[in-house]
């Protein structure tokens, strides 16, 4: 999937040197009352890409796509759609649409009427306007349900018809906020996979909050990892993944492992880590550290395992259940080593990782 | 879970309490008609004849008209101002709006009588003479509150998103307000419109204070009480006024509470 994407973005920026990018916003702040919502937002997502705002509750993530809908102001910063200086248009007049958390379908009308609504209001005549709705509700797969009313669907079709609502009229950039949020598992990863065809299909780049970070790092041409209204890092999921820019980066995403050496601070990811029996020799140059397993945690296809090095810090490594389930049970409380190439652990940068902006330099200080 | 005689004693106080509410009301009806025109238990017997002398009594027909007419015209003006009062209030935050809202809603929780005394000098000091258009002043008050508390408590619990989701897919304002706002309230001004009325149709002190000459159809039934007289007729109205403002007040409860589109929109 991340190979996949990482093309489809190569794609996007060829095109990008003679078309302006689909979304800039430069220096975008927003707050309300005392709270720094949005601190200074600086990113640019090219066209057709799938671009993920990650971040926990409270990090400004809706605030953000509320910034660019048009739905709030900024106090400060620019917000450009297609090149075009959009900061101070009316929600109405902009070429963006928007999947609610809520969905905000209109309940008295019906899906069809819904879906359509945005095509009536811009004048499409009747004919095409039909036309385009039956398209939009087969790609959401949704044929055949045009004539009923939103209390008359389930959670997870409500979901397909808000995005095809807002899919249909073609904007430049779609919008969607936590749109799986209120779906069950296997629902939301069906979705997932759903969404990223529709997205590929109709090549409309998407702008696209979620706080899950398998989401992110599964659907998402680029990413940004928000905190405290603040962009952390911006980049592909496996830069993201792998090469965290900050501690909060990477303990926000997966389970991370932090450890100071030789006044060097560096992350090691749990699957990384080889736990070694006893009389098993690590293989040449890997940085090998001996503790106790404190607990082990089975979570259905791997097993993490809390290791307390004789060091004092506390590792967390995983593996695969490749054996009976019963197994990994023994391990506990047992001295184990663990060993790691250590090119595989990825050293944390202050400097780096505030650098994204220098007005998130400034933020920080004040507080 | 209750026990069987806590949930028998809990029906039973229910039952006492409607029987105490409405056993008064449905006498009224009942002694409508009362062959004889003392009121005596058990009836002397079943006529229809009070109908035939109430339709043709004059006082009753011009009584009846001035209240519809006071009644309809006072429910227009509230509609209008009720519902702009509410717009406004919801869409707005500015400083003192939890007062003004008070402000709107004190002409109702202020007893009538010191709204009608209120009224009254007010018209008297500026020189304008009591007509039906002192009356609908008086019931518009009263009325543009009802209308206000309907059109706020629908709008509050509307989805705030439909209206951004309508925005977002190229509405403007007016275009939102058509096709999202009103559809989603239509209901609640129609009911609000429904009290209303039903509480102008039989208001007695404020108007007992802004009418003239004429008397609406409840001042008729109080006069005729006070001084005795038709009181077969009395039955009669008085049974009408209950059927005219029954209804009103059950359309606007199953606009309210049943109607679907309330429904889904609060329901999640
Ligand atoms: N209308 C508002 N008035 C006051 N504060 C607000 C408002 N909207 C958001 N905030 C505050 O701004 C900050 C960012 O909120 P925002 O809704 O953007 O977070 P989020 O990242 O979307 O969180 P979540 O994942 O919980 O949806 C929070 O501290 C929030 O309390
Ligand atoms: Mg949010």
């Amino acid at each position: 999937m991340a190979i996949h994407s990482r093309e489809a973005r190569h794609g996007a920026s060829a095109k990008s040197a003679l078309r302006p990018p689909a979304l800039r916003l430069e220096g975008v702040r927003k707050s309300y009352g005392h709270v720094l919502a949005v601190a200074g937002v600086d990113l640019t997502v090219q066209e057709g890409e799938f671009f993920t705002l990650l971040g926990p509750s409270g990090s400004g993530k809706t605030t953000l796509l509320r910034l660019i809908a048009g739905f709030e102001r900024p106090d400060a910063g620019t917000i450009e759609l297609a090149g075009r200086d959009v900061t101070s248009t009316p929600p109405h007049l902009r070429q963006t649409n928007t999947v609610f958390q809520d969905y905000a379908l209109f309940p008295h009308m019906t899906v069809a009427d819904n879906i359509g609504y945005g095509l009536r209001i811009k004048g499409i005549p009747k004919a095409e306007r039909e036309e385009r709705v039956q398209t939009a509700l087969s790609m959401v797969r949704l044929a055949g349900l045009d004539k009923r009313k939103p209390n008359q669907l389930s959670g997870g079709q409500r979901q397909r018809v808000a995005l095809a609502r807002a899919v249909v009229n073609e904007p430049e950039v779609l919008l969607l906020d936590e749109p799986l949020g209120a779906l069950d598992l296997k629902l939301r990863q069906e979705m997932q996979l759903e969404l990223k065809r529709i997205q590929q299909k109709v090549g409309i780049t998407f702008v696209y909050v979620t706080h899950d970070q398998e989401e992110a790092l599964t659907m998402s041409d680029r990413m940004a990892v928000m905190a405290d209204g603040k962009i952390e890092q911006i980049g592909p999921p496996v830069e993201v993944y792998e090469r965290p820019a900050t501690e909060f980066v990477a303990g926000f995403i997966g389970i991370s492992n932090v450890l100071e050496r030789n006044g060097i601070r560096f992350v090691v990811r749990p699957e990384k880590l080889h736990m070694l029996e006893e009389g098993q020799e690590p293989r040449s140059g890997m940085t090998v550290e001996s503790g106790i397993v404190e607990q082990v945690v089975y979570v259905g296809m791997s097993t993490r395992y809390i290791v307390r090095l004789d060091r004092g810090e506390q590792l967390v490594a995983v593996r695969q259940n490749m054996d009976a389930p019963g197994q990994a049970l023994r391990y506990e409380g047992r001295r184990v080593r663990l060993a790691w190439v250590p090119g595989h652990t990825y050293v944390l940068d202050h400097q780096r990782a505030r650098g994204e902006s220098a007005l998130s330099e400034h933020d920080t200080e004040e507080r | 879970m209750e026990s069987f005689w806590a949930r028998f004693a809990l029906r039973l106080w229910v039952v006492l309490i409607l029987l105490f509410l409405f056993l008064p009301l449905a006498l009224i009806p009942l002694y409508a008609f009362n062959s004889s025109n003392i009121e005596s238990w058990p009836l002397a017997g079943l006529t229809t004849k009070w109908f035939t002398t109430t339709w043709n009594d004059p006082d009753v027909q011009t009584g009846f008209a001035l209240s519809l007419r006071a009644g309809l015209t006072a429910t227009a003006l509230a509609l209008v101002l009720g519902s702009c009062a509410a717009f406004a209030i919801h869409r707005m935050t500015f400083f003192g709006r939890d007062v003004v809202s008070l402000l709107f809603v004190l002409p109702l929780a202020l007893p009538g009588i010191v709204t009608g005394l209120a009224l009254n000098s007010f018209f008297h000091f500026t020189g304008i003479s009591l007509s039906i258009w002192t009356i609908v002043v008086g019931h518009t008050t009263f009325c543009i509150v009802i209308v206000y508390n309907n059109v706020l408590a629908r709008l509050r619990r509307t989805q705030g998103s439909l209206i951004e989701a309508a925005m977002d897919l190229g509405a403007n304002a007016f275009q939102t307000f058509r096709d999202v706002t009103l559809p989603l309230i239509g209901t609640a001004i129609v009911s609000g419109a429904m009290l209303a009325f039903a509480l102008s149709f039989d208001e007695v002190i404020v108007t007992t204070f802004t009418a003239g000459a004429q008397n609406t159809l409840p001042m008729w039934i109080f006069g005729a009480i006070r001084l005795g007289q038709k009181l077969p007729e009395v039955n009669v109205v008085v049974s009408f006024v209950i059927l005219v403002t029954i209804i009103p007040v059950v359309i606007a409860a199953r606009l309210t509470g049943g109607s679907g589109i309330a429904r889904t929109t609060t329901a999640r």
